[in-house]
């Protein structure tokens, strides 16, 4: 194992590199609605079938089968090369996506988009598994779960700086400027971050593990086959995966990313106000990673990631009703309100006309709303209003703001207790020669696929069972039910001492043949 | 007894497994109509979690049935 020094080295390449493949799958997400208009025309059904598969199979589909392909490169050729490999990829993908031109001047752009973007994925898939595993293997003896927390932190700061890059970047550009190329700026940045954190990474060496596992000629020759078809390794996946990854994947996309959905959307606060908030209960939660991480080296892993699940199953609802109160006007006493209409013709069919309501109404707690409902009515039927779109935004009172900061930082502490750990618990799970291939495949499932689709399966279950804004909930809270109970029985608390395969390495149960 | 209810809890997760799959594809069934509700009718997005939950769904199924068998009974 490395010295104290020596492992310093290793987590800052290694999660330097994992935090610039974040940054680089998040700022696609972030300028989803730029790129959209650029690249995606509204109108275009070619165009939206493209947009619906960047978005979709990016996330679900292709990081299990990047965790596949790479994770068995890994195992081959070795962790380091095969995570050089997947920045390079990365980065280059993002890069290209701020150099191609927008559809209106070439037409193949929406499908060059979808090939970079499905990179993106794949590459994401082959990042996690190698940086946690090469920084495990080189930890020492009980503080695999601290060391290897750095990498957790990765993705929440990950978005913090494609947060901060595209921010900064709107602030000094016009806002036509930033619409017109500046937009591009976060993705053109890409190929620095990814050059120095390539340096960095060169300079590093091979996994001593791996390295010695090399040496003496026993690694894998297939991976993927000694991964899962081999019985007594794909039990292990599956614990891994319905026992652990799959309640740690809905309670890491529902603290960090569905809270926002809801406070924005369903909530209808005011973005800039909220957006600085949710940053700051991130900022106040972020290092809880490290210390659970460190937590689980004194008291087991499975103890730390299960409590996080549970308090997530019971504090859901309570948590996400009080976050709607907050914003919920019907509870609030009207100081004065104001309604401003406006009537036009319909651009889109001249024998309508278009009606834009906006309320604008400050309420007694000190908060402010403005609604801007849109209506179309037809000439011919002037009592038809159809209501086309109706945008809420409310600005809470500054009293609010550490009662809702408390409440996302629960989210995100619960957040930190199913996450910190979860690296050092794959890691463990499994032999060395497989290692790469078989904790990328369940950590993708459970982040990618149960994580990945709550927000979708979160409007599945509003949208089809009345109006009920809660009802969302029951996606992730049933998911991480089923998934404490199955790691409360199946899974044990017990620290493989040893990722060097000498001796026990399925630790977790003892495997019958 | 902890090994006896993990045996049969095997049956339990074997029925969720095949239970979510069929639920997801009649929700499906009856939320793609072209006049269907607007986030939700799309089949693309359908076709996609469907492709991706069903191997996920053998894998829980398979899952079960291990621990049916006493493959996860933990020795004393």
């Amino acid at each position: 194992m490395s010295s104290e020094k020596g492992i310093w080295k290793v987590i800052g390449a290694s999660s330097v590199g994992t935090l610039i493949e974040w940054y680089d799958f998040y700022i696609f997400g972030s300028l989803a609605t730029i790129i959209s208009e650029k690249f995606f025309p509204s109108g275009n059904p070619t165009a939206a079938f493209l947009a619906t598969l960047a978005t979709f199979a990016a996330g679900f589909i292709v990081r299990p089968f990047g965790a596949l392909f790479f994770g068995r490169l890994g195992d081959i050729i070795g962790r380091k090369h095969t995570f050089l490999l997947t920045l390079v990829i990365m980065g280059g993908s993002t890069f290209l996506i701020g150099c191609i031109p927008s559809y209106e001047n070439f037409h193949l752009a929406p499908y060059l988009i979808l090939l970079l973007r499905l990179l993106q994925g794949l590459a994401l898939g082959g990042e996690y598994g190698g940086a946690a595993t090469y920084v495990a293997e080189h930890a020492p003896l009980h503080k695999r779960g601290f060391y290897t927390s750095w990498i957790q932190t990765t993705a929440t700061l990950g978005l913090f700086v494609s947060l901060i890059v595209i921010i900064t970047v709107q602030k000094n550009l016009s806002k036509e400027a930033f619409n017109d190329w500046g937009w591009r700026l976060p993705f053109l940045l890409s190929i620095v971050l990814v050059l120095v954190s390539i340096l960095i990474r060169m300079k590093m060496n091979e996994s001593p593990l791996f390295a010695k596992l090399k040496s003496e000629g026993k690694t894998s020759v297939n991976p993927l086959k000694e991964s899962f078809g081999n019985k007594t390794n794909l039990k292990m996946v599956l614990l891994a995966l319905f026992g652990a990854t799959m309640g740690q994947g809905v309670v890491w996309y529902t603290g960090q990313f569905y809270a926002q959905t809801f406070l924005l959307k369903t909530c209808g606060l005011e973005p800039t106000q909220t957006n600085t908030w949710l940053g700051i209960a991130l900022l106040l939660a972020t290092p809880f990673f490290v210390v659970f991480g460190w937590l689980s080296d004194k008291i087991g892993r499975k103890a730390i990631m299960l409590t996080g699940m549970l308090l997530a199953v019971v504090c859901y609802r309570p948590i996400f009703t009080a976050m709607y109160n907050m914003s919920d006007v019907a509870q609030k006493v009207e100081v004065q309100s104001a309604i401003d209409i406006v009537k036009k013709i319909n651009p889109e069919n001249a024998n309508d006309s278009i009606i834009i309501k906006t309320t604008t109404a400050s309420y007694t707690d000190g908060s402010a709303l403005t609604q801007v409902d849109k209506y179309t009515q037809e000439t011919k039927k002037p009592d038809n209003l159809r209501l086309m779109e109706s945008k809420k935004s409310l600005i809470l009172d500054d009293s609010y703001q550490w009662k809702l900061i408390a409440l996302v930082f629960a989210l995100v502490f619960f957040v930190t207790m199913v996450y910190g750990p979860i690296a050092a618990f794959l890691v463990e799970l499994f032999p060395t020669k497989i290692r790469y291939t078989s904790m990328s495949l369940p950590y993708h499932i459970g982040n990618g696929v149960f994580g990945g689709l709550v927000p979708f399966i979160a409007t599945l279950i509003t949208v089809s069972s009345g109006k009920d804004y809660l009802n969302g909930l029951w996606y992730p809270i049933g998911v991480a039910a089923v998934c404490f109970v199955i790691g409360l029985l199946y899974l044990t608390n017990k620290e493989d001492e040893d990722v060097s395969d000498n001796e026990n390495q399925y630790i977790h149960e003892t495997p019958k043949n | 007894m902890m090994n006896t209810i993990k045996k049969y809890l095997g049956l339990v997760w074997i029925i969720i497994a095949i239970g979510a799959i069929v639920l997801l594809i009649k929700t499906a069934l009856e939320n793609i109509q072209a006049d269907g509700k607007l986030e939700i009718n799309q089949p693309m997005p359908w076709i996609i979690i469907i492709s991706i939950f069903t191997p996920i769904a053998i894998g829980m199924a398979l899952f079960g049935y291990y621990a049916l068998k006493d493959e996860y009974k933990l020795d004393d």
